[in-house]
């Protein structure tokens, strides 16, 4: 492994769960396009059956803080930045399956209007930021979380934890999508033609900012958030808590 | 629920930080705003793939900033930004408004 260009990838790796129109070839793009469309016709089907129009509000602020909070950019002092996402956040409020579809709005709106991730990667992002993150984070919530009741410390820091642990692996999701792309896609020669970084690199650089310091940025806004909501009860109803 | 919407104001207002810490800690830019150029700075070419992608899109706002304010002081950018984040929470709002009436109705 070429530890000096992992570094330099690390450095200036950056907002990479974003990835931007370019890193990825038409076969990987088209590919996650592919997985997601059945995932969005899913999304709608479990909503057409679960989703009370009591519930509609919520699923537009929490639309709206998702949007909000990932303009929120910490940086690694000298580095890169990143930021949180809140989609294990968000799946307590309103469920797995209608978290999917308000990532998804999320990252429409940050592609076509503000070129924040690609239009060719809308397919990626959505798998990563709006599918495995939610759905991993979860369900590791869940599992940690147990029979415990609403109000427990035990609770919050289950949510923490699922935001860790979501973040992290839509985290290597996104690396193993790009460092794919100097082995699928190169010239005769054997130049790359998207990404260029290979695995060795991409996986490390993405794991390694988010294990230190963007995991931790989404633990903390989950659990901060989570417990506001609780204490201020504003919400009547947890039924996916 | 409208004490929430506060909340998000709030945080719309607040946004600017996302783009002032990073400036005062000396943080680079992310994987998204290279430009062909950077990249050719980084790696000694330009991914033919890559250069030719990279340009497909034109965004209204790009990177949350008025087209051609780039290089204006970090103050002016700060506005953009809020501005930015009014319009998108705005939008994402409506749409999963919209999107949540058409599922649910069915």
């Amino acid at each position: 492994m070429n530890w000096g260009l992992v570094f330099v990838a690390f450095i200036f790796g950056g907002d990479i769960v974003h990835i931007p129109d370019g890193y990825l070839g038409p076969q990987t793009y088209g590919a996650m396009f592919g997985i997601m469309v059945p995932l969005w016709i899913k999304a709608s089907r479990v909503l057409n059956k679960t989703l009370k129009s009591s519930q509609i509000p919520l699923i537009a602020i929490g639309a709206a803080f998702s949007f909000v909070i990932m303009m929120f950019n910490v940086p690694i002092p000298g580095g890169t930045t990143g930021h949180a996402v809140g989609g294990v956040l968000l799946s307590i409020l309103i469920g797995p399956w209608a978290t999917l579809l308000v990532i998804t709005i999320v990252l429409v709106i940050q592609a076509l209007i503000f070129g924040d991730g690609g239009i060719t990667a809308i397919g990626a992002n959505c798998f990563n930021m709006g599918f495995i993150l939610p759905f991993v984070g979860y369900y590791t919530y869940k599992l940690i979380s147990g029979n415990s009741p609403l109000n427990s410390k035990r609770r919050i820091i289950a949510a923490g934890i699922g935001g860790y642990v979501g973040l992290n692996v839509a985290a290597l999701f996104t690396g193993i999508e790009l460092g794919l792309q100097p082995i699928i896609s190169h010239t005769d020669r054997g130049v790359p033609l998207y990404c260029p970084y290979p695995f060795s690199i991409t996986v490390p650089a993405m794991l390694g900012e988010h294990l230190m310091l963007f995991g931790w940025v989404e633990a903390i806004v989950t659990m901060a958030a989570l417990a506001y909501l609780l204490r201020t009860n504003f919400i009547k109803e947890w039924e996916y808590a | 629920m409208h004490k929430l919407w506060k909340v998000i104001i709030l945080l719309v207002i607040l946004s600017p930080l996302g783009i002032i810490v990073p400036y005062l800690v000396k943080a680079g830019s992310a994987w998204g705003e290279w430009g062909p150029e950077e990249i050719k700075n980084l790696i000694g070419y330009v991914p033919a793939g890559l250069e030719r992608l990279s340009s497909l899109w034109n965004p209204i706002l790009p990177d949350y900033n008025f087209k051609g304010w780039e290089e204006k002081p970090l103050l002016h950018q700060s506005v953009a930004y809020i501005v930015s984040g009014f319009i998108g929470v705005f939008i994402v709002g409506g749409v999963a408004m919209l999107i949540g009436r058409l599922i649910s109705r069915r």
